[in-house]
């Protein structure tokens, strides 16, 4: 391990409303969970912050249940708790699909939906799953309770509306009533980070969601425009192609994002029944 | 009831299964020290300064000014240094170490280098410094040329591969009084390693010590791989450098990052091949080129250029060849032994080319090498005449045959899967004069109940213990359980070479059964416990013999270049998805003729793990550099194969016995690695995907030549190539093309 741990501060709240207060007052502090990412950090010698906040034993953040036709989710459901949700299977299979892909069972064990989101990274295998749905990020802190949509919670690369003296509690999840998708694409079958994902659902119109081809996870409202308007397949090929701006990195090229991410639309939408 | 060719209880199974095995990690010693390195961050140029930016009361700083002896790593040239005077010559390289008892503090030391940067080189092409050229010489090119219908050329690449032994490489160095030398400052050096004998060589050099105040223990070792055979000369000379300093024992523990940036790899390599043949598909010439890349420092790459160049025409009869062989210094970290060492780069050209042979002359790719795969009498490019040992044409056929390849090559055709087969030998030991120079050396010492065996050969997972263990057994005709095995310790056990080369049975194995014949020879009717009381204690050591039909001239490459030659084939079924072009290996058929599979379930483990790891180098394993650096030098960027990567894989053992191997046996570490590449990219052109060159990344295999105007690309896709005026673009074919 390159990063020391004697010179870092760990703040243990006993409940939600003690977390918030020590947000408040100790603030700024890093939220931490599962710390799948953090440790990563941490071992590679890149972690900075030295003041973290442990959310890990406020199992009231764990809960999955219904919300009116829709789904809540606790921040800190773990992928493992997600997975074996009979609610979720039922009613959001395309997340259980994205969290039974994120990393082994250890990782799956630890990280949690909260930790996936707050982590920001472009690759995060459930993104584009609550993208696609329509998901509402539910922010606490110690002044109250705020509600933003997912699609407009990140502002930029590993950027996102949310303040320091604020923590993700929750995410509802509106009912889909139509078809659901998901597909990632890594450097690997399994425990790999992703190279495109995507996760789509044609509820009254197709909703389609991708990461890793932009700073931040993408819906594709262009796209989505066009098809609600009858565009072809390979209308919706060119208009996706236009629509996400992937790079090169160490993990895959610009070109082969772009190229795949088109392929996926049109298997999901091939498999949504369109031509 | 006999031991050999039994799955007889690893020796190290139960303390590795219930973990009371100890690795260097799990030692300490009292007032122990952490060690840490600091190295240098450009790729090339000189020190202009070290900066010490911490309050140094407690902490042992050493520099190559602390160095009593040759500030080198001792091997084969003197040209790298254990630490860095003023040149640098790749990023990571060692220049202070530090050690305190406090890890936090030996963390938060902050060092700065400053440097005067010069021009980096990374192209071997361009280097100007050769570490090793070799030329292999048969028959007269010329007339080969001359006796050809068809000329075919082709140039392959492979890139590095990380040997990822799960184990990082870890050290303690004790110095004395407890040590040998006692208050004259003898030193202990315990660690995971594949070669103690190596390790010692290099500390009596570095700390300019008599032998006798050195010695060697290795520790229960998590995995080698060619990784732990030259490092950890480096590595445990920078923890006897600070424990000699501090006069307390110093650990030195590599975590994985470390490992990857610092360490060898893989050597990469472009390797050119121009072949004559004739219309019916014999080889009348092979011209080859083989350029390695050594990277900064010379370390093994003569040795791995070496078995390189003698594979490189792999198992095939031509009557002319010429292999040009050179290895060139380039601004990165040094590359060095990795299982199949040069054979698998070389093999991996050979193998592709051959289809493209195939497909040049419109013949069947089984056929072209069943009438050029060598037969017994043939010879070699270095003019080995081959015995009665020489498989290559049984494990050919027997893959075909088990696979049903050429009806399944025709069912497969027009979808998206691709079929392809691989034939490749190794040599077992060391190349030419090696052994013969090596002069190893074994002992068995006579025990109550049996026997003890005294050997430098390290357990590393492979199974040394078990193998040996069993030939000695029989040959002394006592049970398996009698047979114990000494640690790989200097101070215990003779110089039996390094453990490498695919020569741990085969060589050493071969040593300790003439000490079991001998031992058995002078027991007579009594038993052990009889004979102890008898006569006394008794020890058998004996030293390699070359056997007498074995020549070799290192001048001129020729003669017989390995006692022996395992053979095998490989079959490889690859899908490839139409969206995403990633390809998988649905399945994997080897035929590997070993002479002898002492142990079938270890053997069997070797090549089943060998084949996992060589599906790793075709498909998925991407060493990045970026300005001479590992840029995912971690576990999350830098992947190897899953279970779900890699499909069953089917394993087939045929026996034909070498003459002079222990029971028969050949060697069989290496071999499984030299396959799997040739033959998943040779599935890969079958599916229509031209590629030369490894790891077969998605993204490489998107952009590959089309491998027939009939093959096709995801279906998806060319409808909008047809539909889209402006996907010529888009889509990467036209002018915009990425990098």
């Amino acid at each position: 391990m390159r990063g020391s741990i004697s010179n870092r501060r760990l703040f243990e709240p006993r409940s939600l409303r003690d977390a918030l207060r020590m947000l408040r007052d100790e603030g700024p502090l890093v939220p931490m969970a599962g710390c799948t990412d953090l440790y990563v950090s941490l071992n590679f010698g890149t972690l900075k912050d030295t003041r973290f906040l442990n959310l890990w034993r406020l199992d009231a953040l764990r809960k999955i249940e219904t919300r009116g036709a829709g789904v809540s989710i606790g921040a800190l459901a773990t992928h493992t708790n997600i997975m074996r949700s009979a609610l979720v299977g039922k009613r959001l299979p395309m997340l259980a699909a994205a969290c039974r892909e994120i990393g082994g069972v250890q990782i799956q064990n630890r990280g949690t939906l909260g930790g996936n989101v707050a982590n920001a990274s472009p690759a995060g295998d459930t993104l584009p799953v609550l993208a696609a749905a329509d998901a509402v990020v539910v922010l606490a802190s110690a002044g109250g309770i705020r509600r933003v949509p997912f699609t407009a919670f990140y502002t930029g690369y590993r950027r996102s509306v949310m303040r320091p003296d604020e923590l993700i509690v929750a995410f509802d999840i509106p009912a889909v009533h139509g078809r659901q998708w998901f597909r990632k694409v890594g450097t690997r079958a399994a425990q790999a980070i992703s190279k495109v994902v995507m996760a789509a659902c044609d509820d009254d119109r197709p909703r389609i969601a991708v990461g890793s081809v932009g700073p931040t996870v993408v819906r594709l409202p262009r796209t989505e425009a066009a098809l609600a308007s009858g565009a072809s397949i390979a209308d919706a090929r060119r208009t996706l192609v236009d629509e996400i701006t992937p790079i090169d990195d160490l993990r895959s090229t610009a070109e082969y994002r772009r190229r795949v991410a088109a392929n996926l639309l049109a298997r999901c939408l091939t498999e949504f029944g369109m031509s | 009831m006999r031991a050999v060719g039994r799955n007889v209880l690893r020796k190290d199974g139960v303390s590795k299964v219930t973990g009371a095995a100890r690795y260097i990690d799990d030692l300490t010693f009292p007032n122990l020290l952490y060690g840490r390195t600091i190295r240098s961050t450009i790729p090339a140029g000189e020190i202009a300064g070290v900066h010490l930016n911490f309050d140094t009361a407690g902490f042992t700083i050493v520099d190559y000014r602390d160095i009593a002896g040759r500030n080198i790593v001792a091997l084969i040239e003197d040209d790298q240094p254990c630490l860095a005077e003023r040149e640098i010559r790749h990023v990571a390289e060692p220049i202070l170490l530090l050690a305190h008892a406090d890890r936090e503090r030996l963390l938060a030391a902050d060092v700065q280098i400053d440097y005067r940067a010069s021009t980096p080189n990374y192209d071997p092409a361009a280097s100007a410094i050769t570490f090793k050229t070799i030329t292999i010489d048969k028959g007269d090119l010329d007339r080969g040329f001359a006796a050809a219908d068809r000329i075919v050329e082709g140039e392959y690449r492979v890139g590095h591969q990380e040997q990822l032994y799960i184990e990082p490489n870890g050290v303690i160095a004790v110095p004395g009084p407890d040590g040998p030398g006692g208050d004259e400052g003898g030193i202990v050096i315990y660690g995971s390693m594949q070669c103690p004998y190596y390790v010692h060589r290099a500390i009596t050099v570095l700390l300019d010590l008599p032998d006798d105040h050195v010695r060697i223990i290795q520790t229960e070792t998590g995995g080698g791989f060619g990784g732990k055979e030259e490092y950890p000369s480096m590595i445990a000379g920078h923890a006897a450098l600070l424990a000699r300093k501090a006069r307390r024992p110093v650990k030195i523990i590599y975590d994985r990052v470390e490992d990857m940036l610092a360490t060898t790899k893989r050597h990469p390599g472009i390797i050119r091949h121009r072949t004559g043949v004739t219309r019916d598909g014999r080889l009348t010439a092979m011209e080859i080129d083989v350029l390695l890349d050594g990277g900064a420092y010379a370390t093994l790459s003569a040795v791995v250029l070496s078995r390189g160049v003698i594979h490189a025409s792999g198992p095939y009869r031509c009557d002319h060849i010429r292999v040009r062989g050179r290895a060139t210094m380039t601004n990165t970290p040094p590359n060095g032994a990795f299982r199949g060492f040069g054979a698998p780069q070389t093999q991996f050209a050979t193998e592709v080319h051959m289809d493209r042979i195939a497909d040049a002359l419109g013949l069947d790719p089984v056929r072209v090498r069943d009438i050029n795969a060598l037969r017994p009498g043939d010879t070699t490019a270095t003019g080995q005449r081959l015995g009665r040992d020489c498989s290559a044409r049984q494990v050919l056929r027997e893959a075909v045959a088990r696979t049903d390849f050429t009806r399944r090559r025709k069912a497969l055709a027009g979808s998206n899967r691709g079929i392809g087969l691989s034939l490749f030998f190794h040599g077992s030991g060391f190349t030419g004069g090696g052994e013969v120079k090596l002069a190893s050396k074994a002992a068995l010492a006579l025990t109550e109940r049996g026997a003890r065996i005294l050997v430098a050969s390290t357990e590393i997972g492979q199974g040394t213990r078990t193998m040996h263990a069993q030939i000695v057994a029989d040959t002394l005709g006592v049970p398996y359980d009698c047979i114990d095995v000494n640690a790989a310790d200097t101070g215990e056990v003779p110089n039996s070479g390094p453990t490498v080369a695919s020569r741990t049975c085969m060589i050493v194995g071969r040593i300790l059964q003439r000490c079991a014949e001998d031992m058995r020879a002078r027991l007579g009717a009594m038993t052990p416990r009889q004979y102890l009381r008898a006569h006394g204690p008794l020890v058998v050591t004996k030293e390699y013999e070359k056997p007498s039909d074995i020549t070799w001239d290192d001048s001129s490459y020729r003669g017989d270049a390995y006692g022996s030659y395992g053979w095998a084939c490989d079959v490889v079924e690859v899908e490839v998805d139409r969206d995403t072009w990633q390809a998988t290996p649905v399945a994997f058929t080897t035929v590997h003729e070993i002479g002898k599979a002492i142990h079938p379930m270890l053997a069997k483990g070797q090549i089943e793990g060998g084949s996992a790891q060589g599906i790793g180098y075709a498909l998925i394993e991407e060493v990045v550099m970026r300005d001479g650096r590992m840029a995912n030098g971690q576990l999350t960027n830098y992947t190897i194969p899953t279970t779900l990567d890699t499909p069953a894989i089917e394993v087939v053992m045929l026996e034909n016995p070498y003459k002079h191997g222990p029971f028969g046996a050949k060697g069989v570490g290496e071999m499984p690695i030299d396959g799997p590449a040739p033959a998943v990219i040779n599935a890969l052109r079958h599916a229509g995907f031209d590629l030369r060159e490894i790891p077969a990344t998605p993204e490489k295999i998107m952009r590959a030549r089309s491998a027939s105007p009939e093959q096709r690309r995801p279906s998806a896709e060319r409808e909008s190539l047809r539909s889209s005026a402006r996907s010529g673009s888009e889509l990467g074919v036209g002018p915009q093309r990425a990098k």
